[in-house]
């Protein structure tokens, strides 16, 4: 049974009709009981960072809760960089802190929003990316997330700079992309992370 | 590398249950492609990258109908839905998202009320707001002929790019390039570029439209209009730097399939997934 945080962020249907598909149970909801007591949890997300963090709020707790607890979590575009500490996008704005490092606006000179499907490189093994290296996944960003420590870092793509795409330590993982938007592939990412055992 | 995208594009008429799938828009040999609930299904198992889904017959009541086929589609397609026509109010896009839909396009709705392009980014965001512009050219003997205008120097001779509505009825004499660069910086997040002149001419994009507005905007913008087989999408990567490039008679019938297609575009060097 997956849980998917209902905080008023984004296509929501989308990641539970791509549950469905594997054949996985999932929910919608912002019921915190039920949050609280969720044993995959996913965290979707377009949209802003200031506003998001804004919407969060009643549920920032239970999240840092599941993670300590070393539970499986998805975090998803907007999902992952409200992971990290801070961001330009609201630079007086925390993040959830649970990933250490920073989210910066994509440097001029090429088209913004990065939009489109762009090319999967594997950087460090982790178990949600298995059998995934060279893949394509569709991205819709304006930000990317720039970690302090490099050891968290799954995956990333080309876009003239390098576009970190994917997070992963412990339990906690991350992805710019739109596993729930990506085809086959994607389909693959949220089939890895229900078979997370914990 | 970002890939180009190959989107193909379902132009339905909503008037039946279910909704069906137009070919040939003129009224005159009106021909019905299938249904758009499985044309989207098949064409995302053929290797679509996107797929957008036009109201041709948008109306209030029709909105309903097209919110059902989001909702029953997005159980088996997994890519990236636009929505266009009948989308009028911040709501209508609320409700398009809520069904499974990514991005709602809107033309007219956004010329008559600019406004309606930044009420919607701040709820929805930016990604899921696409302009819809439908270009038509407006040939001058010199330069001096429209000096308020974006003049472009065209094989045919000069001419300005001038914003058509209500699916190419009406003109309103704004220029294209002035009203992409108003609705990217009121946060459209792309711009759905439509020839009026080559629309269902197949003789291929409008090169000099896509390239001078792609030049002008840092938002993705998709070429439309006008597409007659492979060469035409080939072509509009080669000669512009339009991230992507929509069809919609071209699939229909297998008369090329969208993964032939890909491979085609492939064959020839262009990023494709």
């Amino acid at each position: 049974m997956v849980t998917i945080i209902d905080y008023k962020s984004g296509n929501l249907k989308s990641i539970s009709n791509g549950f469905k598909k594997i054949g996985t149970e999932s929910e919608i909801t912002r019921d915190i009981e039920k949050i609280a007591s969720a044993e995959f949890l996913v965290l979707p997300g377009v949209g802003a960072f200031g506003k998001a963090m804004e919407n969060i709020e009643p549920f920032k707790e239970l999240i840092v809760e599941h993670v300590n607890d070393d539970k499986p979590f998805l975090g998803i575009c907007l999902g992952q960089q409200v992971l990290m500490s801070s961001s330009d996008e609201a630079p007086d704005v925390n993040g959830l802190d649970l990933f250490k490092g920073h989210v910066e606006k994509i440097p001029d000179g090429r088209k913004i929003p990065h939009m489109g499907w762009n090319q999967l490189k594997i950087y460090n093994n982790s178990q949600i990316l298995n059998g995934l290296n060279n893949d394509f996944f569709y991205f819709i960003h304006s930000y990317h997330v720039v970690p302090d420590d490099e050891n968290i870092i799954a995956g990333y793509c080309d876009y003239g700079v390098k576009i970190v795409s994917a997070l992963s330590e412990n339990n906690l993982f991350s992805t710019q992309f739109h596993p729930e938007k990506s085809g086959l592939q994607g389909l693959k990412i949220l089939k890895n992370f229900v078979n997370l055992k914990y | 590398m970002l890939t180009k995208r190959i989107i193909p594009c379902l132009d339905c008429d909503l008037q039946v249950p279910e909704g069906r799938v137009v070919k040939g828009v003129e009224f005159k040999e009106i021909k019905y492609a299938g249904n758009p609930v499985e044309l989207a299904t098949k064409y995302y198992e053929e290797g679509a990258d996107e797929i957008v889904i036009l109201d041709i017959t948008a109306s209030h009541e029709r909105r309903e109908t097209m919110k059902d086929v989001i909702d029953r589609l997005t159980e088996n397609v997994f890519i990236p839905i636009c929505v266009g026509g009948g989308i009028r109010k911040v709501e209508d896009y609320v409700k398009m998202l809520k069904a499974g839909a990514d991005k709602c396009s809107t033309n007219t709705a956004a010329i008559h009320n600019p406004q309606l392009l930044s009420d919607a980014s701040e709820v929805v965001g930016s990604q899921a707001v696409v302009i819809g512009i439908d270009a038509k050219r407006r040939y001058i003997s010199s330069p001096e002929d429209a000096k308020d205008k974006n003049v472009f120097e065209t094989e045919k001779g000069y001419c300005w790019f001038d914003c058509s509505i209500y699916g190419g009825r009406e003109f309103t004499g704004i220029d294209v390039i002035d009203w992409a660069l108003k609705a990217q910086e009121l946060g459209a997040g792309e711009i759905l570029l439509t020839s009026m002149d080559g629309d269902g001419t197949k003789e291929g994009y409008d090169i000099d439209l896509n390239k001078a507005v792609n030049n002008a905007v840092d938002i993705p913008v998709i070429a439309s209009g006008g597409v007659g087989n492979p060469k035409d999408i080939l072509d509009v990567f080669k000669k512009t730097d339009v991230s992507a490039a929509l069809a919609a008679s071209i699939f229909h019938f297998n008369e090329y399939p969208v993964g032939e297609v890909k491979k085609y575009l492939k064959e020839n060097n262009i990023k494709i997934r």
